[in-house]
């Protein structure tokens, strides 16, 4: 019989290489997949298109970039709920509401070209998210409604509200009846950062955001409330937090940042809004969250992990003629091992000799 | 590796001096790629495209070197495969409407590819063309034989988006059954996918349930034709010949036929001839073909479509030949009057007359 002994010290050498381990692991994994699928084509010109091309050509590092931002703002806002113990698995459908809202701004203003523009929308994509999430919140609060179902069936409802709103009063007039919106002007278009890709400003404000976030956690009353009361919510309650109090920030919190990264997909690679904005970021977000171990910093890195896992995998798909579900796969095995690692890190196996 | 680059490097700069030399006459052979929305598996739309890939392959052999992306999702990314595939391919083929704005995008950077976007309406750079076909010809065909065969005189049609194509797919298709059977009724469920089996096969199972005896698809899977087959109801394969899945259900098919038109581009391509275009072709060029009609089917109905089908490939007839008014009553065709393409079908938005269903919005 196998059981887990909790260890009575935690390795902190370990806990740092453990992320290094699993992704070694992982690609031990991947290696081995290959050679068994692959024929006619050698793994190492696999492994360099999945894992190495998109860091050294610049436009594909640019496009990494791009599918990382939206990443890291969600991950960023779910870790700090996760860490309180509040589970928004909706960040989706609040990715989706914030785009929805920020867009009718952008489009309810079409004819105008000003400066207040871009930061108007972005306020609205922030609120659109918030108040969907709040919702949750709300639901928890007053009729102990559980967060994670509301979130979850809520994106359902928010991307059947985008195919209504593209259908009716979001629809281009001069686009022949095609649910798409108009196409933004370039002033409620994000700026872009790096000439000639589509490399946005959303990444410089992820790592900002993202170090707000580690200066507020580890300094701010709150980030220790947050702490207990996930850790231990009865010690937070004689600590005399109020409870409310941090369903409601964490939620707020989390979905405006989903908000932020809806409109900023919304104005920044799509340039419209379209049926197809929601993309699963809301839900990979989840993995770059725990991928990150909830830390703020951490899930810059970790988004930009995931967002490789895409661009690479897209690639082999297009070279080699690959299914597209190696990126599914690869997500997989990094979560899988991540969290065998850190389990053992904290547990012993201990085989116990059972009686009889 | 870096070898490879290298080479890659090496072929490029040769390719681009010859093409420099040559006026755009290919040597090397032409690089053709093809962006799916769907799996090439799903027997429908993305399969039909990719028959259409595979007879290029088959007749131009070693001038021409195709790649395929599949289940490539109408947003963002797909502006990125596209880039990817415009860096390394001389025409990119992008075979659903959603795809527009990003072929629209990445042709304007990459002014020496040519991009081919199916079911779109947008040229603005001269290395883009838009190619469609007259599916509702098809409809016409189709509607006659529901008209003809259906006894509880209702038609189950499984509907995609509300876009002018779908739309003009429906009211082809009742127009024709009515003229055959003037107490004729449709049905119409919107499962807002291209490719959805499970919510193809469920409303299926709701049409049939609402007395549905005979079902039309404007969506890519072969799910309804396998519930039909089950129910023992008619169907009419959607795309590509689905016999397969309904040898009983199938009364014939609508095909796309892409292949001609793929070869004629792509070696367009390689003559250094290809020029932007929009193409609109129906039954008369062949780009939309019939599967075999089912045995089971009188004799009289057989020949009444077969006649449907040789006036359309003839220009004999049009599915929408006035006097047509739109649902609310109002006049839409006048007596003998057909409509032009724009903007009466590449933008159609209603139903018509006698159609007991609400128009989507």
């Amino acid at each position: 019989m196998i059981r887990l002994i909790p260890r009575v010290e935690n390795s902190t050498a370990m806990v740092l290489l453990s992320p290094l381990l699993a992704l070694t692991l992982t690609a031990l994994s991947a290696y081995l997949i290959f050679v068994f699928i692959l024929v006619d084509i050698p793994v190492s010109s696999v492994f360099f298109t999945l894992f190495v091309e998109p860091l050294i050509d610049s436009y594909y590092f640019s496009e990494l970039l791009v599918k990382a931002a939206p990443l890291m703002i969600i991950g960023l806002g779910l870790s700090i709920g996760f860490r309180a113990g509040i589970w928004n698995i909706g960040a989706e459908g609040q990715f989706v509401m914030g785009g929805i809202a920020g867009s009718a701004v952008g489009l309810y203003f079409y004819n105008v070209e000003a400066f207040w523009l871009l930061p108007l929308m972005t306020i609205a994509g922030i609120l659109g998210g918030m108040f969907y999430a709040g919702i949750a919140a709300f639901l928890r609060i007053k009729y102990q409604v559980n967060e994670i179902l509301v979130t979850l069936m809520l994106t359902y409802v928010a991307v059947l509200f985008l195919s209504a709103m593209l259908q009716g009063p979001l629809r281009n007039p001069s686009g022949f009846n095609f649910p798409e919106s108009r196409i933004f002007h370039d002033s409620a278009m994000l700026p872009i950062i790096w000439e000639g890709t589509r490399l946005h400003i959303g990444l410089i404000v992820a790592i900002i955001l993202s170090l707000v976030a580690w200066f507020g956690i580890k300094k701010h009353m709150f980030g220790m409330q947050i702490k207990i009361s996930g850790s231990a919510p009865r010690a937070a309650k004689f600590a005399g937090f109020d409870d409310n109090k941090t369903v409601w920030y964490s939620l707020l919190i989390s979905g405006g940042l989903a908000g932020l990264a809806g409109l900023f997909e919304a104005a920044g690679p799509a340039g419209q809004l379209t049926p197809g904005l929601p993309q699963f970021y809301g839900f990979t977000a989840i993995i770059v969250a725990f991928l990150a171990r909830l830390h703020p910093v951490g899930v810059l890195f970790s988004a930009l992990l995931i967002a490789l896992s895409y661009v690479g995998g897209e690639n082999v798909q297009i070279e080699y003629n690959l299914p597209s579900s190696i990126t599914q796969i690869f997500q997989g095995m990094l979560l899988f091992y991540f969290l065998a690692c850190d389990i053992l890190i904290k547990y012993k196996v201990v085989l116990f000799k059972t009686k009889n | 590796m870096s070898n490879r680059s290298l080479s890659s490097v090496v072929k490029l700069s040769i390719l681009s001096v010859v093409l420099a030399f040559t006026s755009n006459v290919y040597a090397d052979p032409v690089k053709a790629a093809f962006v799916y929305i769907g799996p090439t598996g799903d027997h429908g739309w993305t399969f039909a495209h990719d028959q259409g890939a595979k007879y290029v392959k088959e007749m131009m052999g070693d001038d021409v070197i195709i790649t395929t992306v599949e289940s490539v999702e109408e947003n963002s990314d797909s502006e990125r495969v596209i880039t990817s595939l415009a860096r390394k391919n001389d025409i990119i083929f992008t075979t659903s409407f959603g795809y527009m704005n990003p072929t629209v995008k990445v042709a304007a950077r990459y002014p020496d590819v040519k991009f081919e976007h199916a079911t779109g309406y947008m040229r603005p750079t001269d290395n883009i063309s838009t190619y469609s076909a007259r599916f509702y010809e098809g409809r016409h065909v189709i509607g006659k034989i529901a008209g003809r065969m259906t006894e509880t005189n209702v038609i189950g049609y499984i509907a995609s988006f509300p876009i002018p194509e779908v739309i003009r797919g429906i009211n082809s298709a009742y127009l024709a059954a009515k003229s055959v059977n003037p107490d004729i009724e449709i049905k119409i469920v919107w499962v807002y996918s291209w490719y959805d089996p499970g919510k193809e096969a469920d409303a299926a199972n709701a049409l049939i349930a609402q007395g549905a005896d005979i079902l039309m698809q404007h969506t890519d899977s072969t799910a309804p034709m396998t519930v039909a087959e089950e129910k023992g109801v008619y169907a009419f394969g959607q795309a590509s010949n689905m016999r397969e899945w309904g040898k009983n259900a199938q009364l014939t098919g609508i095909i796309d036929d892409w292949g001609p038109y793929y070869l004629e581009r792509v070696q367009a391509v390689k003559d250094g001839t290809w020029t932007s275009t929009d193409v609109f072709h129906g039954v008369d060029s062949g780009m939309v073909k019939f599967a075999p009609m089912n045995n089971s089917m009188p004799f009289e109905v057989r020949n009444e479509a077969s006649k449907a089908i040789i006036d359309l490939s003839m220009g004999a007839i049009h599915p929408f030949t006035g006097p047509i008014n739109k649902q609310d009553g109002s006049a839409w065709l006048a007596e003998g009057e057909t409509p032009p393409n724009y903007p009466d079908l590449l933008t159609m938005d209603f139903y018509v007359e006698g159609i007991d269903a609400k128009y989507p919005n």
